[in-house]
């Protein structure tokens, strides 16, 4: 029964047999880390010390030693925050409606793409938490715990309380999945070492695998497992980033209060995190060896989810304007007009150029299947998406009702420390991830061999 | 466990030969203890005859359960405990507490059936696996057919299995 196809690409290039895919997969975990590896390590884990160091001097003094003033209270920090969470929508994405769409081609991105949503998600919750200034007092404003205040409970009716719950369920939702997805490939590192004779190496990875024995009622119940993940967090995606612009649309602030905004940033979100699943990739694939999995094909495909969603975000922008000119509130039209000619008129043509203009060039198949170019553009579209957010958040609050109290903003070296932290704290994390866990989904991926391999002549 | 139990194990290379061997051995009237696999297969589960996976429905309740707790717990604190009135609502309406019992039921339904799957398939992070062939993690498939439990004699299992494809028969005791 061989079910190759002449009219869809290999998934699986290099006539890779079953053996192949455990071999070239875990032979990074098993080896030496290389001097590539330890000098990046090394460099995130100097941005991490410095960006612990800024953080433990803003707990120390107060959320003062940012630039933040009177009139824009949420600048940098709530940019981070919303660009990371963005971030953090593609793995799920993945994993979870390309499954349910029977989407193939996911089975050897999503690994990598899950552990990064992980790491971006907690990069995002560290702003918030650290907007709060007295950290150690947030579970009680966070959580209904009973308090000394009453107990005053936490305000059920608040977006930003939403918001607690949608990100912490979305982390510990993925991590649910990405774990369970993983414990197959543990056992397959351990099995190898038993061997080769590394008893300590088994142990480690027989204890991650929570002892995984590959019989066939445990794989039944595993895909039923991974089915209803999948089912389930679906929604939760889309959910996610809804609720994050709740935290704006639900506000009366011109600029903000948009129905629009779910969709838009759903959108936007799924744009950046493809961006970023496709920078990690292109440089796990080359440093990895890993061309036969990751093809030029995966890539191709993820370029046309970007000119998919990045022209829904260009659509949004055009729209915010319209309506803005529609709905003839001459405080929205001034928002809409300071941001584009205002004093933040370059970061707003950058946003444009970077998330409008640029992924329009992989409509041209020479640039969405060449590498460079698609490595260049998914760093440029993550820049745009950046400014996205603070064009948003900050030229919609310096300029507000009283413009005796109109200011501008200007980031303080803790402000760029706190955004240091959190890309020291992901490039750690992801290097561990790719040094000691499997980056592809072995099991996946061995499953779909057979039919889209490309065979040996 | 009883102790010196023995099993013909046999190894298969393709999931298509397996699926097939899987079949007319059972046909004969021989009763397999488990087949491992590197990865699912396809329609094994219902060539061994295993009952579909109730794990959907333990999801469910888990979820249910989140659905009643968070609806519960708003209610009650923000309509009873400390009643407070925000942007002119009803002390306890429903629709700004929508997000928050979304989220819980995600929340219970995940990690119920994820924890629940682990219980039932008898794992745990210090436990081993009992394992015919570990090889069946990395490319092969493993059947393994006690010896207590059918009448075939131990030549007539191997020389069955080899008939269906497998690629070597082995002996296993524990």
């Amino acid at each position: 029964m061989q079910a190759s196809s002449s009219v869809r690409e290999y998934l699986v290039t290099g006539g890779k047999t079953v053996g192949d895919v455990s071999e070239d997969i875990s032979r990074q975990v098993e080896g030496k880390p290389t001097t590539l590896w330890v000098v990046s390590f090394a460099i995130s884990a100097v941005v991490l010390a410095f960006g612990f160091y800024c953080g433990c001097y803003l707990l120390w003094n107060g959320v003062g030693v940012w630039g933040l003033n009177k009139t824009v209270g949420w600048a940098w920090d709530i940019t981070n925050f919303v660009w990371w969470v963005g971030i953090g929508h593609a793995g799920t994405l993945i994993s979870a409606i390309l499954l349910l769409f029977r989407q193939r081609w996911r089975m050897s991105i999503n690994r990598a793409a899950e552990a990064m949503t992980i790491f971006a998600v907690i990069c995002a919750a560290s702003f918030p938490l650290m907007h709060m200034g007295r950290l150690w007092l947030g579970f009680y404003w966070c959580l209904p715990l009973p308090n000394t205040w009453g107990s005053l409970w936490v305000n059920f009716n608040s977006p930003l309380l939403w918001d607690v719950f949608a990100i912490s369920t979305y982390f510990s939702v993925s991590l649910v999945f990405w774990y369970i997805g993983l414990i197959p490939d543990f056992a397959v590192i351990r099995d190898r070492a038993v061997r080769m004779g590394n008893k300590t190496r088994a142990w480690i990875y027989n204890s991650l695998s929570f002892g995984w024995d590959g019989g066939a009622k445990t794989w039944m119940r595993y895909e039923s497992v991974a089915l209803i993940l999948a089912g389930l967090s679906t929604p939760l995606v889309l959910s996610v980033h809804t609720i994050v612009s709740m935290d704006f649309a639900t506000s009366v602030i011109p600029g903000w209060h948009t129905t629009i905004f779910p969709p838009y940033f759903v959108s936007g979100a799924i744009f950046s995190g493809f961006a970023m699943v496709l920078t990690l990739l292109l440089v796990t694939r080359k440093t990895f060896k890993l061309e036969d999995y990751i093809t030029i094909y995966h890539i191709e495909l993820m370029n046309i989810v970007i000119i998919v969603t990045g022209s829904i975000v260009g659509i949004a922008y055009i729209t915010e304007f319209f309506i803005a000119w529609y709905g003839q509130v001459p405080a929205e039209q001034y928002a809409f007009l300071n941001r584009m000619g205002g004093p933040y008129w370059w970061a707003y043509w950058c946003m444009m150029t970077c998330n409008v203009v640029s992924p329009q060039l992989f409509w041209f198949k020479k640039i969405r299947t060449s590498l460079s170019a698609t490595f260049v553009l998914s760093i440029i579209v993550n820049i745009g998406m950046w400014f996205e957010r603070f064009v948003i958040i900050v030229t919609s609050l310096h300029r507000d009702y009283l413009p005796s109290s109109w200011s501008m903003f200007h980031p303080t070296i803790f402000d760029i420390g706190e955004y240091l932290f959190t890309f020291g704290f992901f490039f750690c994390a992801f290097l561990l991830f790719a040094k000691f866990f499997p980056v592809i989904n072995m099991a996946e991926v061995k499953s779909i061999i057979k039919s889209t391999s490309e065979k040996k002549h | 466990m009883e102790h010196n139990k023995n099993y013909v194990v046999g190894i298969f290379t393709d999931e298509d030969v397996l699926l097939d061997a899987v079949g007319n051995v059972r046909d004969k009237g021989v009763k397999i203890e488990e087949v491992y696999s590197p990865f699912p297969v396809h329609g094994l589960d219902e060539a061994l005859g295993y009952r579909r996976s109730r794990l959907p429905i333990a999801a469910f309740l888990f979820g249910l359960t989140g659905t009643c707790l968070a609806l519960f717990t708003q209610i009650w604190m923000l309509g009873y405990d400390w009643p407070m009135i925000i942007g002119g609502k009803n002390h306890a309406s429903l629709p700004p507490f929508i997000p928050v019992t979304f989220e819980f039921t995600v929340l219970c339904a995940s990690w119920g059936m994820a924890i629940t799957f682990i219980i039932v398939s008898d794992m745990a992070p210090y436990k081993w696996p009992r394992q015919f062939d570990n090889r069946s993690t990395d490319d092969k498939h493993v059947m393994a057919i006690d010896l207590a439990t059918n009448k075939l004699s131990k030549q007539e299992l191997t020389q069955l299995l080899k008939d269906n494809g497998a690629t070597e028969v082995n002996e296993k005791n524990f």
